[in-house]
C-alpha cells in the first residue's frame, strides 16, 4: 500500500504540473501582461506609465520564462513563471492584483474554515438523507410511494438551484421570518446563518443523489447474498440495513468522494447568495474584479484537493471492503 | 416603389443550430431505412414518458430554430439613387416577425400579468393613481369593469382553437408517421407506440399555445419586466439561448472525445498514457473555475477587437458560441473515458480481429468498425447532458461569466427577478416565468434522456419505478 501511495502522489505531483502550465499558458500567454494591466485599471486613457508601473509593483515585469539578463539560477527564478507559478507549489500565493493588494494564502486560510462550517454539516447529512431516502423508496419497491417518489426525484433534478435559493429566502426569511436572509457572525451565532443554506442545498441535490443511490441499492438487492439473509428469515428492514447497506458502500464512497474538492472550496452559488464570507465568494468577488492571480491559485488549490481526494477515495476503498487491494 | 429586400445574417450560433436541424431530419431519414437503428428508436418512443417529451420538445426546438433565421431590415435609401443599400443594425429574427405584437407593446415599468393598469402609482394631474397600461387592455373602454369578462371570452376562443387545431394536427401527424392498425387501435392502446399518450400532450400544448395566441395581443400573459418589456417575449427568446447551450456545447466536446478516446483505447500503451494523463489534468480543476478562466480571456480578445463585429448582436452571439466551444473543451474528459473503455472492449471482438488479420490499417478499422459501435454512447451522453447543460448555464451566468448581459436568457431573468423578488410588493412574475419555462424544457428533456438511456445502452439496467398493476378483477 506504501508503494502505491507514493505512485499515486508522484502522478498527482504530475497532473498538478500539468494543470499548473495549462493555466500559466491560458492566463499570461493568451493574454500579456499589458492587457491585465489595462483591464485592471480600467478606465479609457491609459498611459503607458500607469502600465508599466502597475505591472512593477506586481513583480509582471520580468520575462516569463527565462531572464537572460541575470546570473546562474536566477536566470529561471527571476521570471514571472518561477515566482507566480511554480512558487504555487510550495503553497506561497503571492499578492492578489487588486489595488488593495492583500496575501492570497492568509485570506484563503482564513476564509476555508468559514467555507468548511458550511460544508462540512452539509456534506454528512447530504450523504446520510439521500441514502436514507433511498433506501426508503427501496424497501417500498413496486408500490405507489416507489412510484412517486421517482416521479418526485426527477421533479427535483429538474429545478436549478438558484430557484431552491430565491424560493427559500423568500419563504423562510421573508414571509415566515425564521431566519436570516443573509449574513455572518463568527462562533455559534453562525449556526443561525447556515441552516438555511445546508438545508436548501440539501434539498437541491436529494433528487439526484437519491435516485443514483436507489438505482446502485436495486441492483445490489438483485445479488445471492441477499437471497440468502432473507432466506434465513430476516427481515426487509435487516436486509437493507446490515447487508445492503454495507455492500453498497463502494459506490456510495466515489459518489460522495468526488463532493470532497468541494467541502473545502465551498459553494460559488450558495455562499454568495447567503453572504457568507468563504472561499466560493471569494471566487466569486475574483472573477468579477477580474483578479486573475487570485483565481490562478484557486484553480491550483482546487486540483490539489481534486488529487488529494482521490488518495484518500482508494484509501476509503480498503476500509469499506477488505478484499480491496491497492498495488 | 418596392422596399428593398432584408439582408440574411447567419450568426455563428444559427449555422450549427440549422445545421443540427439538418442532420436530425438526415438521421430521421436514415433511422428509417435501417432497421436495426429504427428498433433501438423505437424503443424509445415506446414509453409513454419518452414520446410525451420528444413531442414537447419538439416544439421548443421549433421555437429555436424560427429564432435561428436572422436577417437585419433594409434601411430606405437615403441618399438617392446610387447609393449603396443601408441595413439597419438590429438583427431581427423570425422568431421576432411573429412576435412582433408582443416587442412593440413596451410599457412604461412593472405590470402585472394581464393587468389592464400600472403595477405601481403615479401622478396623473394631481392625484396618484394606476395609470392604465398604454398597450395591455387598451382596448377597453371601462377596464375596471370589462377586464375579466374580456380575458375569460378570449381565453375560451383560444383554448377552443388551440385544442381545435392541435386535434387536427395530431391526426395528420399520426396518418403520416405511418398510423398503421388504424384510429381504433391507437386509441385502445393496442399499438407499439403510445399514440394516445402523445395526443393528450398534442392537445395540452395546443391549449396553451392557443390561449397565448388569444391573449397576447391584447394583454401581456406574463407581466412586464422592469423596463416594461413583456415578460413572455424574453421568455421565449430564452429557448434558443438555452438549446443553443444545451447542444452545442456537447456537440464541440465530440471531435476531441470521440476522436482521443478512440485513439487511446485502440493503440493502448504511451498513447493511451498521454490521453489519460490530459483528460486526469483536465478534470482534476474545478470546472467552474476553468470556465471562468478561460471566459476572463474570451472577454479580454473581444474588448480588444470590437472592430470585428458589424451589430450587438453578432458580438453578444460570437460570446455564446465562444462559451459553448469553452465548455465543450473543459467537458471532453467523461465521455472519453467512456469512449476509451468501451473501444478497449471492442478491439478484442472477433470482427475487429478478422478485419486487422485482412491487413485492414488501423484508421480505417477505427473509422469503420469501431466509431459505428460507440455511437450509441454519443446519443445518450448528447441527451443526457442537454438539461445538465441548461440549468448550468444560469449558474455560470450568475456567476458572471455567462452568455452576454444583452442576450435573453433564463440565467439573466433568473438574476433579474433575485432582486425583483426582495421588492415590496413582490414583482413575482418573471421569476415565475423563467421557473415554468425553464422547468418544463429541463424536465422534459430529462425524461427524454432517460428513455434514450433505457433503449440503446445495452448494459443499463433499467430500474424504473413502475405504477403498480390494479388489482386484477376477479370474474
Amino acid at each position: 500500500m506504501g508503494r502505491y501511495l507514493l505512485r499515486r502522489t508522484v502522478y498527482g505531483l504530475l497532473v498538478l504540473v500539468g494543470v499548473n502550465l495549462l493555466t500559466f499558458v491560458l492566463f499570461f500567454t493568451v493574454n500579456t501582461p499589458d492587457d491585465m494591466a489595462r483591464l485592471n485599471i480600467g478606465g479609457k486613457r491609459i498611459t503607458q506609465d500607469q502600465i508599466v508601473k502597475w505591472k512593477a509593483e506586481r513583480g509582471y515585469d520580468k520575462p516569463l520564462y527565462w531572464n537572460n539578463e541575470a546570473e546562474g539560477t536566477a536566470k529561471v527564478t527571476e521570471t514571472v513563471f518561477w515566482e507566480r507559478s511554480v512558487s504555487l507549489f510550495a503553497l506561497r500565493f503571492g499578492r492578489s492584483d487588486a489595488s488593495g493588494a492583500t496575501d492570497i494564502g492568509h485570506e484563503i486560510g482564513r476564509r476555508m474554515v468559514v467555507s468548511l462550517q458550511l460544508a462540512v454539516p452539509l456534506f454528512l447529512l447530504q450523504v446520510v438523507a439521500s441514502v436514507l431516502f433511498a433506501l426508503v423508496l427501496v424497501f417500498f419497491k413496486n408500490t405507489r410511494i416507489d412510484f412517486w417518489g421517482v416521479v418526485l426525484c426527477v421533479l427535483m433534478l429538474s429545478i436549478s438551484s438558484l430557484f431552491y435559493i430565491i424560493v427559500g429566502q423568500f419563504m423562510f426569511s421573508r414571509v415566515l421570518r425564521l431566519v436570516p436572509i443573509s449574513g455572518w457572525a463568527p462562533g455559534l451565532d453562525a449556526a443561525r446563518f447556515l441552516v438555511l443554506p445546508v438545508m436548501l442545498s440539501l434539498l437541491s441535490r436529494l433528487g439526484g443523489e437519491g435516485r443514483l443511490y436507489r438505482a446502485m441499492f436495486l441492483e445490489e438487492i438483485g445479488r445471492d447474498y441477499v437471497r440468502t439473509a432473507r432466506a434465513k428469515g430476516l427481515g426487509e428492514a435487516v436486509v437493507l440495513g446490515r447487508h445492503v447497506l454495507r455492500n453498497a458502500l463502494i459506490p456510495i464512497i466515489t459518489s460522495a468522494g468526488s463532493y470532497l474538492p468541494y467541502v473545502f472550496l465551498g459553494s460559488l452559488v450558495f455562499e454568495s447568495f447567503f453572504g457568507i464570507p468563504g472561499l466560493g465568494a471569494y471566487v466569486i468577488d475574483a472573477i468579477s474584479g477580474q483578479d486573475f492571480a487570485i483565481v490562478r491559485s484557486m484553480v491550483f488549490i482546487g486540483s490539489l484537493l481534486y488529487v488529494a481526494s482521490y488518495v484518500l477515495i482508494d484509501v476509503a476503498y480498503t476500509w469499506a471492503d477488505p478484499r480491496v487491494r491497492l498495488s | 416603389m418596392m422596399g428593398a429586400l432584408p439582408k440574411w445574417v447567419l450568426l455563428w450560433s444559427d449555422a450549427v443550430v440549422l445545421l443540427l436541424a439538418v442532420a436530425l431530419i438526415l438521421y430521421g431519414w436514415r433511422v428509417r431505412l435501417d432497421v436495426s437503428r429504427r428498433r433501438d428508436w423505437l424503443k424509445v418512443f415506446r414509453q409513454p414518458a419518452a414520446l410525451c417529451s420528444a413531442v414537447v420538445l419538439a416544439a421548443f426546438l421549433l421555437v429555436a430554430v424560427a429564432d435561428s433565421l436572422h436577417f437585419r431590415r433594409a434601411l430606405p435609401a437615403a441618399g438617392g439613387a446610387g447609393a449603396a443599400q443601408a441595413y439597419s443594425t438590429q438583427v431581427e429574427s423570425c422568431l421576432d416577425l411573429l412576435l412582433a405584437p408582443l416587442a412593440r407593446s413596451r410599457e412604461v415599468t412593472y405590470s402585472a400579468p394581464l393587468a389592464s393598469r400600472a403595477f405601481a402609482k403615479a401622478t396623473v394631474g394631481t392625484e396618484r393613481v394606476f395609470p392604465r397600461l398604454l398597450h395591455g387592455g387598451a382596448h377597453l373602454n371601462d377596464d375596471v369593469t370589462e377586464r375579466l369578462a374580456d380575458v375569460a371570452g378570449r381565453a375560451a376562443t383560444g383554448l377552443a382553437a388551440g385544442l381545435a387545431a392541435a386535434a387536427a394536427l395530431a391526426m395528420a401527424g399520426f396518418a403520416a408517421l405511418g398510423g398503421r392498425g388504424g384510429l381504433a387501435a391507437a386509441w385502445h392502446r393496442h399499438t407499439e407506440v403510445p399514440w394516445r399518450a402523445a395526443f393528450w400532450t398534442a392537445l395540452g400544448l395546443g391549449a396553451v399555445v392557443g390561449l397565448i395566441i388569444a391573449i397576447a395581443p391584447h394583454y401581456h400573459v406574463l407581466g412586464t419586466d422592469r423596463t416594461g418589456n413583456d415578460v413572455l417575449y424574453q421568455a421565449l427568446k430564452s429557448v434558443r439561448t438555452a438549446f443553443v447551450i444545451g447542444t452545442l456545447s456537447t456537440i464541440a466536446t465530440l471531435p476531441l472525445a470521440v476522436g482521443l478516446g478512440i485513439v487511446a483505447g485502440y493503440f493502448r500503451g504511451w498513447v493511451d498514457d498521454v490521453v489519460q494523463y490530459l483528460y486526469t489534468v483536465l478534470s482534476s480543476i474545478p470546472n467552474v473555475l476553468l470556465i471562468a478562466a478561460c471566459v476572463l480571456m474570451m472577454q479580454v480578445f473581444i474588448d480588444t477587437h470590437p472592430d470585428l463585429f458589424e451589430t450587438g448582436a453578432e458580438r453578444a452571439d460570437l460570446r455564446l458560441f465562444l462559451l459553448c466551444v469553452i465548455l465543450g473543451l473543459t467537458g471532453w474528459a467523461g465521455l472519453c473515458r467512456l469512449v476509451r473503455a468501451e473501444t478497449l472492449k471492442l478491439r478484442e471482438l472477433d470482427y475487429v480481429q478478422a478485419a486487422t488479420a485482412f491487413g485492414v490499417g488501423p484508421w480505417h478499422i477505427m473509422a469503420r468498425h469501431i466509431f459505428p459501435n460507440v455511437v450509441h454512447l454519443v446519443i445518450i451522453t448528447t441527451v443526457l447532458d442537454f438539461s445538465a447543460l441548461v440549468l448550468y448555464e444560469a449558474v455560470l451566468s450568475y456567476v458572471g461569466v455567462g452568455v452576454d448581459p444583452t442576450m435573453n436568457s433564463f440565467g439573466g431573468m433568473i438574476n433579474l427577478a433575485r432582486s425583483e423578488m426582495s421588492r415590496d410588493p413582490v414583482v413575482w412574475w418573471s421569476f415565475v416565468a423563467a421557473f415554468g419555462f425553464m422547468v418544463c424544457l429541463v424536465l422534459v428533456a430529462n425524461l427524454f434522456a432517460d428513455g434514450v438511456r433505457d433503449a440503446f445502452d445495452p448494459r443499463a439496467r433499467v430500474f424504473r419505478a413502475r405504477r403498480p398493476a390494479p388489482p386484477k378483477e376477479v370474474a
